[in-house]
């Protein structure tokens, strides 16, 4: 099983990485972060295969993969 | 559980300057990814160009110098001739060094400078609000050109990779992109290599990178990205144009 984080107040809402996930895993949230983008989020956790390519196709290194 | 991905070491612990979903993030983390598994991150000099990328300095975790417009290979000429022992690398966008700095970059190559040059190709000015650069696209709209290149006054896009394969000092010339994580992975592999003939005192190296720049193409990163996947990749095809080691091809 793999996990990933997100460093939310880095994430810019370019939804780049929401656009790659072969599982489809990722969506931005309703929230809003300091610097007023909606930052992305994980649907479920337990589904993440660790393939990390959310994480190298991320601008701005918000998401930090573990397995 | 194990980290297996995340920030290198390489790049610093801060928020990037650039727009949001733009490319330049994933191709600073790419060179700061190389730099730390070749172990050499302490005797690494970058010099940054004028355009986005200006402030990288900020941004890579080693030493770094910002150099006027275009003249980036000239002071990593200055700098590596200096300073021998040392791994100099340029991080120059199309605006910089197909423009400005087209002289500079073509007598580095000629002179087979010991350095190692990352040209960023995103078609078009970034900072500077969107004007049409020397390898915008035939058609393409910029706020220079508001109809489209118009090749009859404007010229063709200029394919630099090309153009210094027609000299006998480069030993590696390579264009990669990044629009998806396959490129990603190809994109770091060119790097590599570009840096490791600097390490190992073979000669100059450089690596075209497509980058995409969704502000002043007025449209969404991810838009961007497919963009460039079928607008861009047609006029500048990727793959390793020279490797002197395997042959040149």
């Amino acid at each position: 099983m793999a996990q990933i984080k997100f460093d939310e107040e880095r994430c810019k809402g370019c939804e780049v990485c929401t656009s790659v996930c072969p599982k489809k895993l990722l969506k931005m949230a309703d929230r809003f972060n300091s610097k007023g983008y909606k930052p992305a989020e994980i649907t479920d956790q337990t589904q993440c295969i660790g393939c990390a390519f959310c994480a190298k196709m991320c601008p701005d290194n918000v998401i930090e993969v573990y397995k | 559980m194990e980290k297996i991905f995340g920030r290198p070491e390489a790049l610093q612990d801060r928020v990037l300057s650039y727009c949001p979903g733009c490319t330049h993030g994933i191709i600073h983390r790419l060179v700061a990814e190389v730099i730390d598994e070749l172990k050499v991150r302490e005797k690494t000099i970058a010099v940054a160009p004028v355009g986005c990328a200006v402030t990288a300095y900020n941004f890579f975790n080693c030493d770094c110098q910002q150099a006027a417009h275009g003249r980036a290979p000239a002071v990593a000429t200055a700098i590596k001739r200096v300073l021998p022992d040392r791994v100099v690398f340029t991080y120059q966008g199309d605006g910089d060094l197909a423009s400005i700095g087209t002289a500079e970059i073509i007598h580095a190559a000629n002179r087979g400078e010991q350095f190692t040059v990352i040209f960023v190709n995103n078609a078009i000015y970034g900072m500077t609000g969107g004007q049409m650069a020397p390898t915008t696209l035939p058609g393409q709209k910029t706020t220079t050109s508001p109809y489209g290149r118009d090749v009859k006054t404007a010229g063709y896009p200029i394919k630099m990779t090309e153009m210094l394969n027609t000299l006998e000092a480069p030993l590696f010339l390579a264009r990669v992109s990044v629009h998806d994580p396959k490129n990603v992975n190809k994109a770091k592999e060119a790097i590599k290599k570009a840096f490791e003939a600097q390490i190992q005192g073979k000669g100059f190296a450089m690596v075209e990178v497509l980058s995409t720049c969704s502000t002043n193409w007025g449209m969404t990163p991810v838009e961007a990205l497919k963009w460039l996947e079928n607008n861009m990749i047609p006029q500048f095809p990727l793959g390793i144009v020279r490797d002197q080691e395997g042959g040149a091809r």
